[in-house]
């Protein structure tokens, strides 16, 4: 055996996350919906720099105009340039996406993990509850929430992010009854750690691929739910640009202005489909059995 | 089956109920007092005061709460404040609307979702199974309020081939109907197909390696009989059960279409009553739709347990 070789053959196997990233990066579709997602992120992040106009400044002389050399993506109603309403706009849609996420993920992993480990009456009430929750379709329980809330983005990402706990709640506590009867649980639990670490030490990693899965798909759903709810004129108040708000002023306007319907449109299209390929890249990282 | 059958109803019933509490706990999220946001900008005493009789609002909570489920056990959501109807009447006269067109999108996303489901198992690496996924990553991607905008254009302003909006009745006009509701229809299907199209490859791809397959190309049968007769009999069964699920999808998508097209249907009166600030009838909507999705739930897991006897006896 060579020197290189034996080397090779000493060197410590690459861990499971480490794997888990090659994999992901060997994955055209999963890199390709990554370089999508970065795009509308830096977008988002650089609307200062990046828009051409202010996004909410009307222009009575440019009201309508199709797309030219000062306006590439042509000006809606009141003369405002639509790339600079599409360019800030990715700041809502993204904003409402990871912050609705994330309130589900900081209501679902707890629970999910008290239900799971606990058992009991507090499953038993805690999957209830998640039950009814998912016995109401997504958007329809948005927007009775959003409506009871009253109209704004803040209230829609909440309205959004309660609306999608119930599967990280389930998700969590499915994965907490497999990882908890594990060998090494059960030894971090023989050496005497108390039960708080062993569930935040030991069980929470092991449960974390799956939870990063469901959250870039949610994610997706989330801008979509944001974007109907601003469409119903129950997220981003106008004139704040919004891609969802953007489509539901454009549709009366088809007619004389089609320009305006299709940029908004196609950037959420465009960012749902990256988070849904790198979500179904991530899955396929994580379980290369559904392959 | 009985026994399977009243088990699965005796677990429907306290979903139902914390289905009910949650509806119910809606009406507490309003800021301030519900009375004087539910009676809009009037503020009509007259009007205030019927808003508390008939949500007993100076009882206390709980009370208030066995006061409205008993309302609702007797068939009664409550009453529109503004069309001044009951919110039953109102849901009962738009729900063929939004069944009907639920419907039609069921069947355009099992013509869809199925055969491009089969293609892309048979056809596992090919152009084909490739053009497939993409089609599915399109449809799950795809807003469908934003589908529709751009059908509209297409098909209504510059083809004039559709009209833009509206329903007629098929009392009225089959071919209008029709007409009417092609386009609302292949939207709201779209992304229900796209899933279809997914656990229909997944299925596909689990029986065309099983066993009983292989036996039946053994003995000489032709691969269209293997494809139809031995691998797709088995893997629709989940299949056709997904279908019945994604009708609280369709129902959700349904809000949207009909916005965009001007249906009057189920969704279409949810968001003018959100807009009217018409509260009981979006308890009324939440409600019937939760639980017509609790007894789908039910009707798929009957399905499933049919054919799938394992299941009824409890062994799995």
């Amino acid at each position: 055996m060579t020197l290189a070789l034996e080397i090779q053959a000493m060197a410590p196997p690459a861990g499971p996350w480490r794997r888990a990233v090659q994999r992901l990066l060997a994955r055209k579709g999963a890199v390709f919906g990554m370089v999508v997602v970065f795009f509308f992120v830096a977008v988002a992040l650089l609307a200062p720099l990046i828009s051409p106009y202010d996004p909410v400044a009307t222009n009575w002389a440019t009201v309508r105009k199709a797309p030219s050399a000062a306006h590439w993506f042509g000006t809606d109603e009141v003369g405002r340039d639509v790339l600079a309403r599409v360019i800030w706009g990715a700041r809502a849609s993204l904003t409402a996406g990871v912050i609705s996420v994330a309130i589900a993920l900081a209501f679902g992993i707890p629970l999910g993990m008290l239900a799971g480990y606990r058992g009991g009456w507090i499953d038993a009430v805690i999957g209830r509850v998640v039950d009814a929750m998912l016995a109401c379709p997504f958007l329809i329980l948005a927007i009775a929430l959003a409506a009871f809330l009253g109209p704004s983005l803040g209230n829609a990402m909440i309205a959004i992010g309660v609306t999608a706990t119930p599967i990280f709640i389930r998700l969590t506590r499915g994965q907490v009854l497999t990882v908890k009867t594990e060998d090494f649980v059960e030894a971090a639990r023989a050496v005497g750690n108390k039960e708080m670490r062993i569930a935040f030490r030991h069980v929470l990693p092991n449960v974390m691929p799956p939870l990063l899965v469901q959250a870039s798909l949610a994610i997706a759903t989330a801008i979509i739910a944001e974007a109907s709810l601003s469409f119903l004129g129950l997220g981003q108040q106008p004139p704040a640009p919004s891609w969802g708000s953007m489509l539901n002023t454009a549709q009366r306007f088809l007619t004389q202005a089609p320009w305006m319907a299709i940029w908004p449109g196609f950037a959420i299209f465009l960012v749902v489909m990256g988070f849904n390929m790198l979500g179904d890249g991530l899955r396929d990282a994580f379980d290369p059995r559904q392959t | 089956m009985s026994r399977y059958l009243l088990r699965r109803l005796l677990q429907i019933v306290p979903t139902l109920f914390v289905v009910s509490i949650l509806i119910f706990g809606l009406q507490q999220l309003l800021p301030g007092d519900p009375a004087l946001i539910m009676a809009g900008e009037e503020r009509d005493p007259i009007a205030i005061q019927e808003i508390r009789e008939q949500y007993r609002l100076d009882q206390p909570l709980p009370v208030q709460y066995v006061y409205w489920l008993a309302g609702v056990v007797q068939g009664d959501l409550g009453q529109s404040m503004r069309i001044k109807r009951p919110v039953g009447e109102l849901v009962l006269e738009k729900l063929p609307v939004t069944l009907e067109l639920a419907c039609l999108a069921i069947l355009i996303a099992l013509v869809i979702g199925i055969p491009a489901g089969i293609i892309s198992a048979v056809f596992r690496g090919s152009i084909w199974d490739y053009g497939a996924n993409l089609l599915a990553l399109w449809g799950i991607s795809v807003p469908n309020f934003w589908l529709g905008i751009l059908m509209i254009f297409l098909f209504s302003v510059h083809l004039g081939w559709l009209p833009a909006s509206g329903y007629v009745s098929p009392g009225e006009s089959l071919i209008g109907n029709l007409a009417s509701l092609v386009m609302p229809a292949f939207v709201l299907g779209t992304g229900v197909s796209a899933v279809m199209m997914r656990h229909t490859r997944a299925a596909m791809l689990q029986t065309l390696g099983a066993d009983y397959v292989r036996t039946a190309r053994a003995k000489g049968v032709g691969e269209p009989g293997v494809i139809i007769r031995h691998a797709l009999r088995n893997a629709l069964t989940p299949v056709i059960t997904l279908g019945a699920l994604e009708f609280g999808t369709l129902l959700s998508g349904a809000v949207l279409t009909e916005q965009v097209f001007s249906i009057p249907g189920f969704g279409k009166l949810v968001v003018d009553a959100v807009f009217n600030r018409d509260y009981a009838v979006v308890q009324g909507v939440v409600l019937v739709t939760a639980s017509a999705y609790i007894l789908l739930n039910l009707l798929a897991d009957l399905a499933y347990a049919l054919a799938n006897p394992r299941l009824r006896s409890g062994t799995t």
